[in-house]
């Protein structure tokens, strides 16, 4: 699958080994939540909202409850929004896209969903939108790639793959929905992960 | 009253900090990113908790030399609903009394390293002034009859949310034109993304020089999806000259009455409306005024502008479009 990879890199998932992992991870966090109906999967801007929307389906497929699915964008939510007193900001805003929690949150277990776990401070910006929006019973998370060095004290729940890597590479997580094809690349490349 | 020094008048080149100074230093994507940004904050607004953590932290000054309600208000909700800490100086009752010049407020508030400074001035290129001798963004809230970058915004984003697809729609703009700084603003906001404008009132009161068809005959608003009307402005008007006979001469023949409009017809206003001269009670409180709506909108697009000045605005432009929200 990685020869269609518009980005090179190192194949460490292909499409099969993608949807075996999260198959696992859904069995998980059925076997973890006796009660399905208070569970929501929140998935974080971009990647992450795919995932949890494939996650519910599979959670579904082996437990017949579909859990309450939302959306987090955490921009606004960030620890590096500017630089202050710089001329520009080091690296530029990512792009604002939609927070969708349609679903009242007191009382249940958020499942926090998204691609690669890095420094921790996206799962922290995403906890601080999920609070401002209600009061959960219990947040998990759930991630396909947990690469290591974390800058926070911030553990998954649910890790499809630990991979543990260099500052200087990249995971690529590529998904039909958003790249054209499933596929979890590692790419040599000097620029940091988003976080 | 502050002389500017010529020198003091020349456009920063290439300001390093980002400013709201003008219409003109705006491109359809940025106009785009704005919007985008606005409506994404729109919907945070929704929620139980309406602030948000983005500019904790940062300083925002608004600085106000002419009266305001919606501007400043706004403003400073804006940087409320941010986060920010906020401190509004109004030149009544602060040392602009005393007689302070308007460069030694800037530096006296400059030096609380403030991280925006929204200003509005009486005088031409205030802002582009306090942006030059303070090391703040500046976001011009009004210069003059010169320009009021925010207002645009706010009536774009207002026009998407209430009348739809910007580009092709018709406005009429009604009213005292000639010291408007608002219908300046907009003229160009209309020519970013694709608005017709029709300037429609009293001849000494249309300037010739501004892009845009005019017609002296009330008849023309018409043809206009949407008519906005602009304030009778008493204040900018030079002792003495006689821009239109009376008032009530200019309700007759221009006063935005339900008989001049179509059915249906949108109206708007930059506020505050002088009620029974340039707008009819009975417009200004239908269902068809959007004057409520301008003035939610005005809340956001002030959000986005701040947010944007500080953060330099995502890259590429793919602002968020109403749909991916909705």
């Amino acid at each position: 699958m990685s020869t269609h990879a518009p980005v090179q890199g190192k194949s460490l998932l292909d499409a099969d080994g993608l949807a075996r992992t999260l198959s696992r991870i859904a069995h998980e966090i059925v076997e973890g939540n006796p009660s399905l109906d208070a569970v929501a999967l929140v998935g974080i801007q971009t990647r992450g909202v795919p995932l949890a929307r494939r996650l519910a389906r599979l959670i579904e497929e082996r437990a017949g409850v579909e859990p309450a699915l939302g959306a987090v964008d955490i921009t606004f939510y960030r620890d590096d929004v500017t630089v202050r007193g710089g001329e520009a900001p080091l690296s530029a805003q990512p792009v604002v896209r939609a927070t969708q929690l349609d679903f009242p949150l007191d009382g249940r277990t958020v499942v926090l969903v998204d691609d690669v776990l890095y420094t921790g401070r996206t799962i922290r910006a995403a906890i601080d939108a999920l609070f401002d929006y209600g009061r959960p019973a219990r947040v998990q998370l759930a991630v396909l790639v947990d690469r290591g060095h974390r800058e926070l004290p911030i553990r998954p729940d649910y890790v499809g793959k630990n991979l543990p890597t260099a500052r200087g590479e990249r995971i690529q997580v590529q998904l039909v929905e958003v790249d054209e094809l499933d596929a979890v690349l590692l790419v040599g490349s000097p620029e940091e992960e988003s976080r | 009253m502050i002389r500017l020094v010529k020198d003091d008048l020349r456009p920063p080149g290439d300001p390093p900090k980002r400013h709201l100074l003008s219409v003109a230093g705006l491109t359809r994507d940025d106009v785009e990113r704005l919007l985008g940004t606005a409506r994404t904050f729109e919907t945070s607004l929704e929620r139980h908790v309406k602030k948000l953590p983005t500019l904790k932290g940062h300083l925002i000054v608004n600085l106000f030399y002419e009266s305001s309600t919606r501007t400043s208000s706004s403003f400073e909700l804006a940087a409320k609903r941010l986060s920010a800490d906020t401190l509004n100086v109004k030149s009544t009752g602060s040392s602009v009394d005393k007689g302070e010049s308007l460069k030694d407020t800037a530096l006296t508030l400059g030096a609380y390293d403030p991280d925006v400074i929204v200003i509005r001035h009486p005088q031409i290129g205030a802002p582009q002034f306090v942006a030059r001798v303070t090391e703040a963004h500046v976001v011009n809230a009004g210069d003059g009859k010169h320009q009021h970058p925010t207002q645009a915004l706010l009536d774009l984003y207002t026009l998407r949310k209430e009348v739809g697809e910007l580009d092709g729609l018709h406005v009429a703009i009604v009213g005292d034109v000639l010291h408007s700084r608002v219908a300046r603003s907009l003229l160009q906001a209309f020519a970013l993304v694709g608005i017709r404008a029709t300037l429609v009132g009293p001849p000494a009161l249309l300037p010739r020089e501004l892009p845009a068809e005019t017609s002296t005959d009330i008849g023309a608003i018409l043809d206009a999806d949407v008519v906005y009307v602009l304030r009778m402005q008493n204040e900018r008007m030079e002792a003495g000259a006689n821009f239109v006979p009376s008032l009530r001469e200019y309700t007759a023949r221009w006063g935005i009455t339900p008989e001049r409009l179509r059915p249906g017809q949108k109206v708007m206003h930059p506020g505050p409306m002088n009620r029974g001269v340039e707008i009819d009670p009975r417009i200004a409180d239908s269902p068809d005024s959007l004057i409520t709506t301008q003035v939610r909108s005005g809340l956001v697009v002030r959000m986005a502008v701040l947010y944007d000045v500080l953060t330099g605005g995502p890259v590429g432009v793919q602002a968020l479009a109403a749909a991916e929200v909705a």
